[in-house]
């Protein structure tokens, strides 16, 4: 463990079926080109100058029938390797399930990791072999992509957005983290190693990690310590709105539309408070835009997401 | 004036041609006042080959630095933040100063009169004003890079571009916007040109294809040049007046800049390879001596790669965090636009099938574009696989894929149209072993440096990387080394080219005996390009004769 492998392993449930298509594409192009080649490298020859090859009338299907031929063939070539490839990624496409979350903040040029529990990696990830993990991915300045290349995964990480990446490592080992959208001076140097241990040997890892806040504990010094407690919580139901119970569930709005509190939502209200204005209230939040970080933006979405699950777990939801 | 006999097959190489009455374009004034007033298209191509020429050598030697540094897996040649505004230097000078201009200015310029058989282009002193916004912005790229350079690699993304980067971002971003105004003004002059200077008798389907191809390309200009006239102002307009266009701090959204680049970009990316195709159309069939296959299909393909281009811009955008079911639906279109292009490359195939093939350096050119062009083609259906492309979106296979497209096929074209025109051009003869040397040795360098990089992108080498892990470096060396050699192969027709000028064989009208209207007027042409009116009834790929009515 800790040697990275130089030939490119199948560390992922998409790395086997992508390799596939790979496979059949090189095939098929290969064929294509060996086609092409072919003929012209053999008309060529066959019909240099002053050779002896017969020049005669042109044979009857040797016309615009043949011509049609292969544009049909083709097409439908084309067509079929799109539906094969498209086939793969229907799945990406469902709603994610819950899954465990891992958070990533990119930023120049570093990769912050923080687990469920609190453990914090810079440019390393563990995760455990066979389990689905969502990597929630912000970015604190420029666009990165998270790049895992035994994987044959990446993923944007734009800022102002929050983009999701679920994985689900195969096969245990080290493997290659790379960031792949240009990001600046030192962007060959944001690269990383991804770990992925046996599920015994992760548990090992996470508990001799130092400890830290979980996130959402850490979130909830943070909804203290500026000031948000002051208006969503206690005796002050007038001015805002109380926010147990309101993560993944409807929240109409003033203006008549009803959106669902989801990370994106959440984030969006902490940031640009005057876009999505709840009913029955003013808006008079402040935007916290520049004054929070993306790691303490990430542990107060959490700290939300919380108070909406304690509360599922009340009304008898599953934990 | 003797009648060249246009309709037949054993068209005769008119040697000497007769003393002409008027003075060739080139002897007519030699001021070098005259030469920048000028309003003369064929003097105007003149004009834009110095300057594309002067523009692929600062390239050239961009891309020299970058396989430099990338011998060693260590950053040890350049700084990183020099290495980077290298290779921006290197796309931008190479994408809007040479590719897209060069075959239509330079040949198109030249030629889209003389094919059509008419005087001058419809707007001769719009064209020279072309000229001048496309090196004035040109100009401007270069103070950028003499003032420090740019470091944001030429697609500009934001919010890199507009709040991170500390160099001359502003500044090449006005050059690339003053040069897309002389792309616009050249696409108009072609489009009207087309439309109302064919001469009686030159109907829309007796064109050649050259001119086909450049009146697709030209729609492409017009349709999509504003489009990055407008994403560059907002750039500009964010990065120097902190307007919230782009960057989420100020509620922007820097998808939307991906989204209004690549609306440009990727129909620009046809703008770079259509007139290839219309090159490699002319000097095949004059080559195998035979007519086109499939004329009309040639004609509907390049007019449906113009118009399809312009919904596959999305296929950039795969791993960008967008829905999965436009993903989808960009790679559907994407796998569609490939048809067109395959027509095209069975065509030219077909083209050759019972021909008298001879091997002049223009065909060996014409030949490996088709090759080369294949590949280029045939491996942007994997990037337009959604899987695939999550794997090798950005990393060393795409700029394997685009430069097997870019310099594969459009440069190779160019080359083949500049050595099949340069005795209409020059009245010159260039040294024909000399140039099948050149033609071979980039062929084969031009594989060794790209064709390696495919494999560095499936096994993970990241674009746009200074220094980079050990394992890669086997083929960034093979990679390296090939670029030697393709530096050396594009260094040769600089001198042979130069010294045919002098000492090069005088031309008759028409050296490879070929049947376009441009061969029927002395080489170079006179100042206004035709002495008697051109005879427009033949078959512009008469190479043999049309036996059969179904045989196009």
């Amino acid at each position: 463990m800790g040697e990275i492998e130089i030939i490119l392993p199948q560390a992922s449930v998409e790395a086997g079926s992508t390799d596939g298509k790979l496979l059949g594409l090189i095939i098929i192009s290969s064929l294509i080109t060996l086609l092409v080649a072919g003929l012209v490298g053999i008309f060529a020859i066959r019909y240099r100058k002053g050779s002896k090859a017969s020049r005669g009338r042109l044979p009857a299907w040797f016309d615009s029938d043949l011509e049609l031929g292969w544009t049909l063939a083709t097409g439908g070539l084309f067509v079929a390797i799109f539906a094969w490839a498209a086939s793969q990624d229907f799945a990406l496409a469902v709603p994610p399930q819950r899954a465990t979350e891992v958070h990533a903040v990119g930023k120049q040029w570093m990769w912050k990791i923080e687990h469920p529990g609190g453990q914090r990696e810079i440019n390393e990830l563990h995760l455990p072999v066979g389990e689905t993990i969502d990597l929630v991915l912000n970015s604190q300045d420029v666009i990165h992509s998270f790049y895992i290349p035994a994987f044959r995964l990446k993923q944007d990480v734009v800022p102002g957005h929050t983009t999701r990446m679920r994985i689900r490592p195969t096969r245990t080992g080290t493997y290659r983290l790379f960031c792949a959208e240009y990001c600046g001076s030192e962007h060959s140097a944001m690269i990383g190693r991804v770990v992925v241990l046996s599920k015994e040997a992760y548990a090992d890892w996470l508990s001799i990690q130092p400890e830290g806040d979980d996130l959402s504990t850490e979130g909830r010094q943070l909804f203290v310590s500026r000031g948000c407690a002051g208006c969503h919580e206690g005796s002050s139901k007038v001015r805002a709105p109380r926010l147990e119970g309101v993560f993944g569930g409807p929240v109409p709005l003033a203006d008549g539309r009803t959106v669902t509190a989801d990370d994106a939502y959440i984030r969006d209200s902490i940031l640009q408070p005057k876009k999505d204005v709840v009913a029955g209230f003013a808006p008079i939040m402040p935007s916290f835009a520049g004054a929070l970080d993306e790691g303490e933006l990430v542990a107060l979405t959490a700290y939300i997401r919380s108070l909406g699950r304690r509360d599922a777990t009340a009304t008898g939801g599953t934990p | 004036m003797s009648d060249i006999p246009f309709r037949d097959v054993d068209l005769e190489e008119d040697e000497a041609g007769p003393s002409t009455a008027e003075a060739n374009y080139l002897e007519e004034r030699f001021s070098l006042w005259s030469w920048l007033t000028t309003t003369d298209h064929k003097r105007i191509g003149i004009l834009y080959l110095i300057s594309t020429t002067f523009f692929f050598f600062i390239g050239g030697a961009a891309a020299v630095l970058i396989r430099l540094e990338l011998f060693t897996p260590a950053g040890d040649l350049l700084t990183d933040d020099g290495y980077n505004k290298v290779f921006t230097l290197h796309g931008v000078v190479m994408v809007w100063f040479f590719l897209v201009p060069v075959i239509p200015s330079v040949l198109g310029n030249f030629l889209i009169p003389l094919m059509l058989g008419a005087k001058d282009l419809a707007f001769p002193r719009l064209n020279l004003a072309s000229w001048y916004l496309n090196i004035i912005g040109g100009g401007f790229a270069v103070w950028a890079m003499l003032a420090g350079g740019v470091d944001t690699g030429w697609t500009f993304y934001t919010p890199y571009s507009t709040a991170f980067a500390n160099s001359h971002v502003s500044l090449t971003a006005i050059g690339v916007f003053i040069s897309g105004f002389s792309t616009i003004a050249t696409g108009v002059n072609m489009i009207v040109t087309v439309h109302t200077m064919r001469p009686a008798g030159m109907g829309w389907f007796r064109m050649p294809l050259f001119v086909w191809a450049i009146y697709a390309t030209s729609l492409i200009m017009l349709l999509s040049t504003p489009v990055l006239a407008i994403v560059l102002t907002l750039l500009i307009t964010e990065r120097l007046l902190g307007l919230g266009i782009f960057n989420p701090e100020y509620g922007g959204d820097p998808i939307l800049f991906q989204h209004l680049f690549w609306f440009y970009s990727h129909p620009a990316v046809y703008i770079m390879i259509l007139p290839g195709m219309g090159v490699v159309t002319e000097v095949i069939t004059c080559f195998a001596r035979r007519r086109v296959f499939g004329y009309k299909a040639m004609v509907y393909a390049l007019l449906a790669i113009a118009v399809i281009g312009f919904f596959v811009w999305g296929h950039h955008m795969f791993t960008s965090g967008q829905s999965m079911y436009a993903s989808l639906t960009f790679s559907f279109l994407s796998f569609i636009v490939a048809v067109p292009s395959a027509i095209k490359v069975f065509n030219w195939t077909a083209t050759l099938y019972r021909g008298q093939i001879t091997f002049e350096a223009s065909m060996l050119y014409a030949m490996g574009f088709v090759g080369l062009f294949t590949m280029g083609g045939l491996t942007g259906l994997f990037l337009a696989s959604v899987p695939v492309d999550l794997h090798m979106h950005d990393t060393y296979f795409v700029v394997a894929h685009f430069h097997y497209i870019m310099v594969g096929g459009m440069v190779s074209a160019f080359f083949a149209g500049l050595h099949f025109w340069w005795p209409k051009i020059t009245g010159r003869m260039y040294p024909e072993t000399a140039a099948r040397i050149a033609a071979m040795l980039m062929f084969f360098g031009f594989n060794l440096t790209f064709f390696p990089q495919f494999i560095l992108g499936n096994i993970g080498m990241p674009r746009r990387y200074h220094a980079y892990p050990d394992e890669f470096q086997v083929w960034h060396v093979l990679s390296s080394a090939g670029a030697v050699i393709l530096a050396a192969a594009y260094l040769m027709p600089l001198f042979y080219l130069a010294w045919s000028l002098i000492w090069g064989r005088k031309a008759g009208r028409n050296p490879w005996r070929a049947h376009g209207l441009e061969w029927q007027t002395t080489s170079p042409p006179p100042k206004h390009n035709f002495l008697a009116n051109p005879d427009v009834s033949g078959d512009v790929y008469a190479y043999h004769p049309r036996r059969n009515p179904r045989d196009e």
